[in-house]
C-alpha cells in the first residue's frame, strides 16, 4: 500500500516529470503522423462520395475529431485544475496551462471548419443554435483561461484562478454535448455514439477514429511539450533545472 | 482499397466543394504546423534566458 502511494507520486513531481515527458513525445508525435497519413489516405482518397453530400462530406475527417479534442481537453484541463485546488501540486498547474492553447486552438478549428462545412450544406456560414453557440463559449472559455493566467504575476495564485474559472466552465461541456438532444437545432445529431451502431459507412467511421486518433496524439505530443517548457521557467533555480540547461549546451536534451 | 478519384484535376475539384474541403484542411494544416513551430520557439528563447539568468547569478556570486 505504503509502496504504491509512492509510486503514484513520483511522476507528479516535476523533476521527475520531465524526462518522463522528453522521452514520451517522440512517440506521440510519429503515432500523430501515422495516424494521420492512414486517415487522409483512407478519408481524402479511397473513401467513396457521400450520397447526399457529394465531396463535401469529407470535412466531417477533421470537424469531429478537432470537436472532440477540443471538449476533451477542457475536460482534462478541469481534471487537472481540480487537483490542483485539491491537493496543492505544482504539476497541476503546469499541466492545465499547457493544455490551454492546444485546447482553444482545437475549439476554434471547430468552429472554422463547422463554417466551411454549414455554408455549402445549411446556406450559412454560422446561425446562432444551440451547439455552434456552446462551441463558440467554449473558445471564449479557452480564452479567458488563458488571459486569466497571463494577467496574474505569481504563478501560483494564477493557477487556483484558473482553475476555478475552468471548474465553473466544465458545467458547458455535457451542454456542448447533449445540445442536439436538448434542443431543436439545425446541428445533425452524432453520427457515432457508445449506445448505437454508428450511422455512418465503415471506411468513412475508421477514417474518422484514424483522424481522432492523429489528433489525440498531436494533442499529447504538443501539450507536453509546452508542459517542459513550463515546468523550466517556472523550477528555474532549482538543481535539476540547471542540470538541464547544463546538458542542453552539450547538446544532449532530456 | 481502391483510389476513388480518377484524376487529380478531380481529386482538387472534390466534386466542386474544393473551396470548403481544402479551406477546412489547409487551416488545420496550417495550425498544427505552426503551433509546435512556436513552442519550439518558445523553448529556445526561453533556455537561452535562463542560461543567461544563471550565469548572471553566478557572475554575481563572485565578485
Amino acid at each position: 500500500m505504503n509502496n504504491r502511494l509512492i509510486n503514484w507520486f513520483k511522476y507528479a513531481s516535476p523533476q521527475s516529470f520531465y524526462p518522463l515527458a522528453g522521452k514520451m513525445i517522440p512517440w506521440f508525435a510519429a503515432l500523430a503522423v501515422v495516424f494521420g497519413v492512414a486517415g487522409l489516405w483512407l478519408g481524402m482518397v479511397v473513401a467513396p462520395t457521400d450520397f447526399q453530400q457529394g465531396e463535401g462530406y469529407r470535412i466531417i475527417f477533421i470537424h469531429v475529431p478537432a470537436s472532440w479534442m477540443s471538449m476533451f481537453i477542457y475536460l482534462v484541463m478541469a481534471f487537472w485544475a481540480a487537483l490542483g485546488l485539491a491537493y496543492n501540486t505544482r504539476l497541476s498547474g503546469m499541466m492545465a496551462q499547457a493544455l490551454a492553447p492546444t485546447g482553444a486552438l482545437m475549439a476554434f478549428l471547430s468552429l472554422w471548419t463547422g463554417a466551411l462545412w454549414g455554408k455549402p450544406m445549411w446556406g450559412t456560414w454560422w446561425v446562432w443554435d444551440a451547439r455552434l453557440t456552446s462551441e463558440l463559449i467554449l473558445l471564449f472559455l479557452y480564452i479567458g483561461f488563458i488571459a486569466l493566467q497571463a494577467s496574474i504575476d505569481d504563478p501560483r495564485r494564477a493557477d487556483k484562478a484558473g482553475a476555478v474559472l475552468a471548474l465553473v466552465g466544465v458545467v458547458n461541456i455535457p451542454i456542448i454535448y447533449f445540445s442536439v438532444k436538448w434542443w431543436n437545432t439545425l446541428h445533425q445529431g452524432s453520427s457515432v455514439s457508445l449506445t448505437k451502431s454508428p450511422s455512418m459507412a465503415m471506411l468513412m467511421l475508421w477514417s474518422m477514429l484514424l483522424m481522432a486518433l492523429c489528433f489525440w496524439m498531436y494533442s499529447i505530443a504538443v501539450a507536453l511539450y509546452r508542459a517542459r517548457s513550463i515546468m523550466l521557467e517556472r523550477e528555474r533555480g532549482t538543481e535539476w533545472v540547471k542540470e538541464v540547461l547544463a546538458a542542453e549546451g552539450e547538446g544532449v536534451a532530456k | 482499397m481502391t483510389i476513388h478519384w480518377n484524376s487529380f484535376s478531380e481529386f482538387l475539384a472534390m466534386g466542386g466543394y474544393g473551396v470548403y474541403v481544402w479551406g477546412s484542411f489547409g487551416v488545420n494544416a496550417l495550425i498544427m504546423i505552426v503551433e509546435p513551430i512556436m513552442a519550439v520557439q518558445r523553448r529556445k528563447s526561453l533556455v537561452a534566458r535562463l542560461k543567461r539568468q544563471s550565469r548572471a547569478a553566478d557572475r554575481n556570486k563572485e565578485s
